[in-house]
């Protein structure tokens, strides 16, 4: 298995939509088939066309807020003692996640495909919120899918996903949370494909669901070089990208532009959920060797029984419980070109601490997953290392978990 | 392709009326009642597709997944599921069985073993619902060397085209999805409409014995039996329920209702 250069990984997949032969494809029912072949026809003839892309950029300027911020955490940098630690500080986003590029995507195509309608999966509420507010903008009817648990949790961001006049549609089954989300809401498009555009709210998903999501997340590193470029006057001779990654959409947008550089000079650092270290239960299928398997009609590493069945995931975030990854990240995984390893529930906790203190940002739980292993590793890095992590998330939808486990108030 | 399924829609035909096909979860609400279920729909229908069980279903409506739930909570495995099969085929009930399933499942299990033991239980065809042509043609190429229908599943979104190619890669059963819906919706298509439809695939090839299902209950089964075969799945996993939820046997009372589904066919 290999990796192209000079092509878009995204574009790496053969005519069934697997990448390295093996990841994704579209494992749909048949009545899928049709509305799949749209979006992909649509979004292939958008793609590269001059107007849209202007159209994109001036909503991602205008309304999104590009760029977020590029900045060095100095102090954080003093207190662990090695490498330069900086941030991307993708929660500046409009909405606070990074969730709004690809929402913003679905809307923009459903409204060129004529749909009135969008629905969308959440776990830790972005995904829902953002869909909700991009939904909202572009004037169409919106309906999120979100586990009952998810709900119970994020309760931040279901209040904002109602505010926006969104419907929220509690999923009881399973574990109730954010895997059980997405197939109530690929059931709901099944039986509402004529009328209804789908956003799948991460890197996962039927192909043409993995590439929308990509395209649009590739936005955070575009930025990115720009102001790397702007600041070293070059790429660093070393320089490292973590991300926190669950489904992997913000890891896969932060690192896209970087695809490249060669490892040893740009390496690609991903920071899967281990769960609490006192339960066997993770949502880290690359970190812990899980078996290839389909999920949401996608060929992936997954959390599975000998039997197949999918099984049950556990970690403090919400946005990163879920039992399979992007193909992408399977792909860059047996290609060595990221790689991957997992914090702790508890890691992830003492992350959020270090960094809220010597720092004027408050990662969400997801990032602070990003931001333990960045520390840690950051310690035994030269100084002339250059270490950038991902804020993807704002903290504000965890302060009641932050509250209950380290007494904080936001 | 000559099976045990071709020989279920010929004496159907003879008979003037649609072959009645009925779904049930292997393992739902026990191994046990699944088996005694089977025999009981046997004396009335001409084909019972089985489900094993998968607990991330993308297509299921919510009957089916409860039925899917109580197996997988009961310990249902894909060799339980097997061992039904074995038993109701070496029974005097024995009628055709289509195994129905997510291709997960097949894939850890190993598409060849999994074959081969579909063969040594005398499993006559497979529905694998998240596996569409094109995709399917491998594994439907290797399901006819084992003379194991595969089959098809056309849906009112399939277009022309892609019509006549999976008609003409299918085995000897096609599968039309009545309308856009996950298993067990409210029928939201007129029946008028749906058998149209159908039509649209007969015309295509007539030999082949094309199936409606989804949506259809006792109200609607007899509106639409001008089709070669009709499906009835999510509205016996609801009687499952609804007889366990009021402590009734599961078996007598779908073995009540597929006999009066029978009985609107003639």
């Amino acid at each position: 298995m290999k990796l192209k250069k000079k092509i878009s990984v995204l574009d790496q997949h053969d005519k069934f939509g697997f990448w390295g032969g093996k990841f994704g494809g579209n494992f749909v029912p048949e009545t899928l088939k049709k509305p799949i072949n749209d979006l992909e026809l649509l979004f292939n003839k958008l793609k590269n066309n001059k107007k849209f892309l202007s159209e994109r950029d001036r909503y991602f300027k205008n309304w999104v807020g590009a760029p977020t911020r590029f900045i060095k955490l100095s102090n954080l940098t003093e207190h662990v003692g090695g490498a330069e630690i900086w941030s991307k500080v993708v929660s500046d986003a409009n909405g606070g996640a990074h969730k709004i590029y690809n929402a913003t995507v679905h809307c923009l195509l459903a409204k060129k495909s004529g749909k009135r309608i969008i629905c969308g999966d959440t776990g830790a509420g972005y995904a829902g919120k953002m869909l909700s507010m991009a939904a909202k903008k572009f004037g169409l009817k919106c309906k999120i899918f979100m586990g009952a648990k998810d709900i119970e949790r994020q309760q931040p961001n279901v209040k904002a996903i109602k505010s926006n006049g969104a419907e929220i549609v509690p999923v009881y089954s399973g574990s109730q949370t954010l895997v059980d989300a997405v197939s109530e809401c690929m059931r709901f498009w099944v039986a509402n494909c004529d009328t209804t555009a789908m956003c799948v709210g991460s890197t996962v998903g039927p192909n043409i669901f993995v590439k929308i999501c990509g395209w649009s997340t590739s936005q955070i590193s575009r930025e990115l070089k720009i102001q790397i470029l702007d600041e070293f006057g070059n790429i660093p001779k070393r320089l490292k990208l973590y991300n926190c990654v669950g489904g992997g959409s913000s890891s896969f947008g932060f690192w896209n532009e970087f695809m490249d550089y060669d490892k040893k000079q740009v390496e690609f650092i991903g920071v899967e959920a281990g769960g609490s270290s006192k339960s066997k239960k993770h949502a880290a299928p690359l970190t812990y060797g899980s078996k290839i398997g389909i999920l949401h009609g996608a060929a992936q590493y997954v959390n599975q029984n000998s039997e197949g069945q999918i099984e049950e995931t556990e970690s403090i975030s919400a946005g990163l419980d879920y039992p399979g990854v992007s193909p992408l990240h399977c792909f860059l995984k047996d290609t060595k070109r990221a790689r991957y390893t997992a914090a702790s529930d508890e890691d992830a906790l003492k992350a959020f601490k270090i960094v809220s203190k010597y720092e004027a940002i408050r990662p969400s739980l997801e990032p602070s997953h990003a931001f333990s292993v960045a520390i840690s590793e950051a310690k035994k890095l030269s100084k002339d290392t250059i270490v950038v992590v991902n804020s993807c998330g704002d903290a504000y939808k965890d302060r009641k978990i932050l509250e209950k486990k380290l007494g904080v108030r936001l | 392709m000559i099976n045990s399924i071709s020989k279920a829609f010929n004496s159907a035909k003879k008979e003037g009326r649609p072959a009645l096909l009925t779904y049930t979860v292997a393992g739902d609400n026990t191994k046990k009642n699944s088996l005694k279920i089977l025999k009981a729909i046997s004396k009335y229908a001409d084909i019972c597709e089985l489900g094993f069980p998968h607990n991330t279903p993308i297509a299921d409506g919510g009957q089916i997944q409860t039925s899917s739930y109580r197996a997988i909570k009961n310990g249902t495995k894909i060799k339980d599921v097997f061992e039904i099969v074995k038993d109701f085929k070496s029974s005097k009930f024995s009628k055709p069985i289509i195994l129905m399933g997510y291709f997960n499942m097949i894939l850890q299990y190993g598409q060849n073993k999994f074959l081969n033991d579909c063969k040594k239980n005398k499993i006559d065809g497979l529905i694998v619902v998240d596996l569409p042509w094109p995709e399917n043609k491998k594994f439907a190429s290797k399901c006819k060397k084992k003379s194991i229908s595969f089959v098809q599943l056309i849906s009112p979104t399939t277009s022309k085209n892609r019509l006549i190619s999976i008609i003409k890669d299918s085995h000897n059963m096609i599968y039309y999805i009545s309308m856009l819906s996950t298993t067990g919706g409210k029928l939201k298509v007129s029946p008028k409409k749906i058998l149209l439809n159908y039509e649209k695939i007969k015309s295509i090839n007539s030999n082949k014995n094309c199936v409606i299902g989804f949506g259809i209950t006792e109200k609607s089964i007899s509106s639409l039996k001008s089709a070669d075969g009709l499906v009835v799945g999510s509205a016996i996993c609801r009687e499952i329920t609804n007889s366990l939820n009021k402590r009734q046997n599961p078996v007598t009372k779908v073995g009540n209702m597929v006999k009066k589904l029978k009985n609107k066919i003639l």
